[in-house]
């Protein structure tokens, strides 16, 4: 409940966060908090300096660059969920936002906080993969299919910044998941949407990262249908297997979650 | 008097402050000079200390105090002790464990206290206990029963053979054999009865403080039963008088049988109070929690029952297997005797042949847990009744209706534990197979079907036996002015008591509730009372209370005949009001107060004062009742579980404020769908490590799991106590869990499951139907 | 050390704290308003749900120096005895508490829950608390008065 001790610094800027950022011993940046201050509370993490930037000007924003959706880091899960341009341009997007943990995580969690963590069960990871969205940072840019490295790990080098994620707009979208009984995030979570050029399939909370699940892909590629995807069976080797389900369980959960977001994209909720 | 009195749903009265966040609960209350406690546990299920080194977290800054099981020991402390004695196998004694607060040599459990940390801020505290170095030396550890049994399983007590503590035959095995004997068909399961968590919301906590000059110890703490708290730290623990402790305890958010009794930190912060002189507090974290809180139930039970060819009962065998945990709490032993009686059911079975065993492991203790005993003795019953009717093809409501206690049989004497002295079970049942509308459950079946979903309909006829502890003391007393004070020595933690203790009275007295007082939770204040807990205290202090009022009305007629000039046979009371018959000249209750305190103008004989105190004394338990139904819709490709509808028809004797019934009933049933549905403490096999250690993996029921339920009473009046009320906090839970499970196993019949094991969770439920589709397959 | 300013219920509040200090305790030992609580340690209980600039948020799952400039209401500052907020007359009209320790979190949500839906049914008010656990009511009655909160 109390977590260790450490320096909090709220910098003006970018610059002035990465800055404070190479002179600290063992810093991390704050965003919402929603991941963070729970594990620093558990003492999982000791950081010695808390750059916050939360308030950082220019990382809270949603607009639209031609079919690109663009939405700044810092921009928290609720208003996403609200966003009448996510609505109208990638309404699963808004979907996925508005189911994120609970009314008070998504007043404070952001999207660039939710992607720099990767937690292997959190719902955006698989929104950015399957839609082939940019992560946009204060050095590059990285497509989504080079970010998502493994279990809580990113391309993201040390002080990085994430300043925004740009969507392309898919002809379709849809998510669907299952919610573990206890924490509320995703035991199996998909995220399906026809691109224009492909089909994208992305996998979360079933395996230790999320994946894109290429079978699945074909098979709506050849028929964009939840019957397309009746005979693929998802592989429980690699998937998850804890207290609250087996491998086999969280396969036959991939299998019908991809079936319901492709329901979802077609009805174009 | 009717908007206020008995059976008026009057809003409660102790709502205002906690609506505006000024409830006052122990974490809330200030004191200056605080110093905080962390306490340092063992990372290991079991383990041999081979020392300690605290000098670096006695050098951390805020560091104030550090001890260790060393010190305890020096102190000579005394340990917790078990409520109940039992024998063993060889028909010895049990073995009592010591259990005390700080252990030196061996830890037993994952977060088995070692040694506590005080320092200047929580914060400090908590920096200074990771910095207390303690070698320890891993031993094998056990964590479930089946391997705790095992030929050769790692011992938790070397004085313990097996691990067995206790094992008791009850019943009559000779009647129950011949029973069998002539049975057209026995059915047998298999049942483990999960272990769960209390989780009352607010965390436990103590405050500790020590007077040097009196040489005296007060504890605020939130506990359920103050006098029991002083009795086991000051007896048991420091072996003082009772009178050199005050516990103290406030509003308290949720026990459920978890606060209180036998938990070394309360224990803990008194001895850190006197040892650095100042007051000293330990809040609870829920993770800590997980670990050092006694849980509840873990039973592993095999069930038969013996039926003729029409399916009527004949007897019923169980062996019965509790997990004590690595101690023996105060009331942890009795959860595997209490409440066996409740086997019986409200059926005409009189064979009964039972076994109980309770066996030691690696694991957090045990203690009472709403129902204690009941749910799990009632899941045994009615799960098997639904496995019997199932093989049998005869309906589950059909076949208990066939084996129904007659109403006309009442009292009814089940030849086992059990004389139900009061009920009506055909009335409950008939009831609340209207309410579930259990007739037109195949159409609601077969319109689930057809949107590719399973529907499953349940029932539990449940009856528990409330109010065993069966003293209570109860004091009304009115001050010069003629204001009413109560003052009880139960707790009220949810129950509401501070609403329904008044309305009693009210009844009696005519006063307005909002114009009495009412004392609880502080040994120096109240009369020795025995808490809340089983159901009792509308029971036993709500019967204390009437005593008093009838004795504040007698005492209220001699003297009113006094002032009034006539005789006392002359004088009619009502509505708080004392009238002479004859001359129509009256005077009220605090008009006698006044004149009571005035020595000049009270007769001799008569004394001074106005007020009385009865210890009240039931004359047996009672013994509430429900028919319960659940039905529920299964999607047969995730598993998960909704349930569409909950009925329970219940007879909890007199309603005192129907609001507040309603209230207990479904609370819990909302606690028993929640072990049947998703809670379940697990440790992992082989460390005996836990992995629930929070609620991201500790599964509570949300609002979203939990239906709309629908609660009637029916009022049949326990004879054996003045109010004819019956225990209304704990009946509701103790049919939910078998309600719930069978309706789930009859949505998973047809596709050949026979029995599915709680916590029934989306992914069990989907393997379940997995193995019957492989098996129908082979 | 860090030093905070923020508003809490109406009024300006400055103090010197731990950087480490948590909002909720910030508020509960520094400023005494002990209405919010503590249930858990990973953000699920919502026993210490507060408004911070108007919306809902987990005041243990924040440092106070997050909230430095910001406006904050706390279950005291939302009514009192004799001038209750609706959401908290509701509460008690409708027996949704009993112990009453996740009552101030279930408020707060309950009027942020208003905030967004302006008659919400019973399924959005269940699906809303998601992040409020309750031990003693079975939710049942805390739906209700909530339901009841929009009506009025
Ligand atoms: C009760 C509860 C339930 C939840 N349920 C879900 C759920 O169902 N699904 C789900 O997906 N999530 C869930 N979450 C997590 C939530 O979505 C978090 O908001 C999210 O994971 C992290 O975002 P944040 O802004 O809070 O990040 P923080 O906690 O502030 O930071 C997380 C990590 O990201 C780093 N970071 C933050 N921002 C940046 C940036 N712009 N650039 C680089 N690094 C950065 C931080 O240094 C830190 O290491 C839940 C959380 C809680 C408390
Ligand atoms: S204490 Fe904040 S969510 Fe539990
Ligand atoms: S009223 Fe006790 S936890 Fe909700």
């Amino acid at each position: 409940m109390y977590p260790a001790s450490f320096t909090y610094v709220r910098p003006a800027d970018l610059a002035a966060a990465e800055a404070a950022f190479r002179e600290a011993d063992d810093p991390r940046y704050l965003a919402g908090g929603m991941t963070l201050i729970p594990t620093m509370k558990q003492r999982l993490a000791a950081p010695s300096t808390l750059i916050d930037i939360a308030r950082v000007p220019g990382l809270s924003f949603i607009r639209r660059e031609k079919d690109t959706l663009v939405i700044g880091a810092c921009t928290r899960h609720a208003t996403v969920a609200a966003a009448p341009e996510v609505r109208a341009a990638i309404p699963a997007l808004a979907a996925l936002a508005g189911g994120i943990g609970d009314p008070a995580v998504r007043n404070r969690g952001t999207i660039g906080g939710s992607l720099a963590n990767n937690d292997p069960a959190a719902d955006y990871p698989s929104a950015v993969l399957g839609l082939g969205a940019v992560i946009r940072t204060t050095r590059r840019t990285i497509a989504a299919d080079a970010f998502f490295t493994g279990m809580f790990s990113t391309a993201l080098e040390p002080g990085e910044i994430i300043t925004e994620v740009a969507f392309p707009g898919p002809r379709r979208a849809g998510y669907a998941k299952v919610r573990n009984p206890a924490s509320g995030y995703a035991m199996a979570g998909v995220f399906v949407a026809e691109t224009g050029k492909d089909v994208r399939v992305a996998v979360t909370g079933a395996g230790a990262c999320v994946f894109r699940a290429a079978e699945m892909e074909q098979a709506l590629a050849r028929s964009f249908t939840p019957d397309a995807l009746a005979d693929v069976r998802v592989a429980a080797a690699d998937l998850n297997a804890d207290i609250h389900g087996s491998a086999a369980y969280r396969a036959q959960l991939v299998r019908v979650m991809a079936a319901r977001a492709a329901a979802a994209a077609l009805s174009g909720a | 008097m009717d908007e206020f009195g008995i059976g008026a749903p009057l809003p409660r009265l102790e709502d205002v402050r906690f609506i505006t966040g000024r409830g006052r609960y122990t974490d809330d209350i200030p004191m200056s000079g605080l110093a905080f406690m962390e306490v340092v546990r063992s990372p290991y299920a079991s383990a041999r200390i081979k020392g300690f080194d605290i000098s670096a977290a006695q050098a951390a800054p805020g560091v104030l105090l550090v001890l260790t099981g060393e010190d305890a020991r020096a102190e000579g402390f005394g340990g917790y002790t078990s409520k109940m004695r039992k024998t063993n196998r060889q028909g010895e004694p049990n073995f009592e464990p010591p259990f005390r607060i700080l252990e030196a040599e061996r830890v037993r459990f994952v977060g088995d206290p070692v040694a506590i940390v005080v320092a200047t801020s929580a914060e400090a505290a908590r920096d200074g206990a990771d910095l207390v170095l303690v070698d320890y030396e891993e031993l094998p550890a056990i964590s479930d029963i089946k391997a705790a049994l095992a030929k050769g399983a790692p011992l938790v007590w070397d004085e313990v053979p097996n691990n067995e503590c206790v094992f008791v035959e009850l019943g009559d095995r000779k009647a129950t054999a011949a029973a069998f004997a002539q049975a057209a068909h026995v059915a047998k399961g298999e049942f483990a009865i999960s272990r769960v968590a209390h989780a009352s919301i607010e965390p436990r906590v103590g405050i500790g403080l020590y007077d040097p000059v009196e040489d005296r110890y007060t504890l605020h703490a939130a506990v359920q039963a103050p006098h029991t708290t002083r009795n086991e730290i000051a007896t048991r623990i420091f072996r003082i008088p009772e009178n050199k402790l005050r516990v103290i305890s406030p509003d308290v958010g949720g026990a459920f049988g978890g606060k209180g009794y036998s938990h070394p930190e309360l224990a803990l912060v008194l001895w850190a109070a006197r040892k650095c002189d100042r007051p000293v507090k330990w809040v609870c974290t829920r993770s800590e929690a997980f670990l050092a809180d006694f849980q509840a139930r873990d039973n592993l039970a095999q069930v038969e029952l013996a039926l003729d060819a029409n399916g009527k009962f004949l007897g019923v065998k169980v062996k019965n297997v509790l997990n004590l945990g690595a101690y023996l709490t105060n009331a942890g032993l009795q959860c595997g005797f209490h409440h066996v009686g409740s086997i019986c059911g409200v059926y005409t079975n009189r064979n009964v042949d039972w076994e109980v065993s309770a066996v030691f492991t690696n694991t957090t203790p045990i203690i009472a847990m709403r129902g204690a005993g009941r749910p799990e003795t009632t899941f045994m019953i009615e799960r098997i009744i639904d496995i019997a009717a199932a093989e049998m093809s005869i309906d589950p409501a059909e076949l208990r209706r066939r084996n129904l206690i007659p109403t006309a049989a009442i009292p009814y004497d089940t030849g086992f534990v059990h004389t139900y002295d009061s009920g009506d079970f055909e009335k409950g049942f008939d009831t609340a197979m209207r309410m579930a509308d259990w007739a037109g459950f195949p159409e609601r079946r077969a319109r689930s079907q057809a949107r590719g979903k399973l529907r499953g309909i349940g029932m539990a006829y449940a009856i528990e036996s409330a109010a065993g502890v069966r003293d209570e003391t109860a004091e009304i007393r009115f001050d010069t002015s003629g204001a009413v004070t109560i003052v009880v020595g139960t707790h009220s933690h949810g129950q509401s008591h501070e609403t329904t203790f008044r309305q009693v009275v009210a009844s009696m007295l005519g006063i307005a509730p909002k114009d009495m007082r009412m004392i609880y939770g502080d040994t120096d204040l109240t009369p020795f009372g025995r808490g809340t807990g089983a159901s009792r205290s509308m029971t036993v202090a709500g019967s204390a209370l009437v005593c008093a009022a009838e004795r504040i009305i007698a005492r209220g007629k001699q003297i009113a005949a006094h002032m009034l000039e006539v005789e006392e046979s002359d004088i009619a009371f009502d509505a708080g009001v004392f009238t002479t018959r004859a001359t129509n000249r009256s005077v009220d209750l605090a008009g006698i107060a006044r004149f009571a305190h005035d020595f000049r103008q009270m007769p001799a004989h008569l004394g001074v004062g106005f007020a009385e105190r009865v210890a009240f004394v039931s004359d047996g338990i009672n013994f509430p009742n429900g028919c319960h139904v659940c039905e529920v819709e299964i999607d047969p490709a995730t598993g998960e579980t909704s349930i569409v509808g909950y009925w329970l028809s219940e007879d909890v004797g007199v309603v005192i404020n129907p609001l507040v019934v309603k209230g207990q009933a479904v609370g819990g049933i909302a606690q028993g769908i929640g072990q049947a549905l998703c809670e379940k403490i697990v440790f992992d096999g082989e460390s005996a490590q836990l992995l629930t250690g929070s609620f991201m993996d500790y599964c509570m029921p949300r609002a979203k799991d939990l239906p709309a339920i629908e609660i009637k009473s029916q009022e049949v009046p326990a004879p054996n106590n003045p109010l004819g009320v019956k225990g209304a906090g704990e009946s509701a839970l103790v049919g939910a869990l078998p309600a719930v499970i069978n309706a789930i196993c009859d949505a998973l019949r047809p596709l050949g499951v026979k029995h599915i094991e709680m916590p029934a969770t989306p992914a069990r439920i989907w393997e379940a139907i997995e193995q019957a589709r492989r098996a129908k397959a082979a | 050390m860090t030093s905070v300013s923020m508003r809490v219920n109406g009024a300006d509040v400055r103090a010197d704290v731990e950087d480490r200090t948590l909002l909720v305790h910030f508020l509960r030992e520094h400023l005494r308003l002990t209405g919010t609580h503590v249930g858990c340690d990973t953000s699920q209980c919502g026993a210490c749900t507060i408004h911070l600039n108007g919306e809902a948020v987990k005041s243990c799952t924040m440092f106070a120096a997050q909230a430095d400039g910001d406006e904050i209401v706390t279950i005291e500052g939302v009514g009192e005895p004799g001038r209750l907020h609706s959401m908290q007359a509701a509460f008690q009209q409708h027996h949704a508490l009993q112990c009453g320790f996740c009552t101030p979190g279930m408020i707060m949500a309950g009027i942020d829950i208003l905030r967004r839906h302006k008659s919400p049914d019973e399924e959005t008010i269940r699906e809303e608390l998601e992040g409020n656990l309750c031990r003693c009511t079975g939710y049942v009655n805390i739906v209700k008065a909530i339901k009841a909160a929009a009506e009025s």
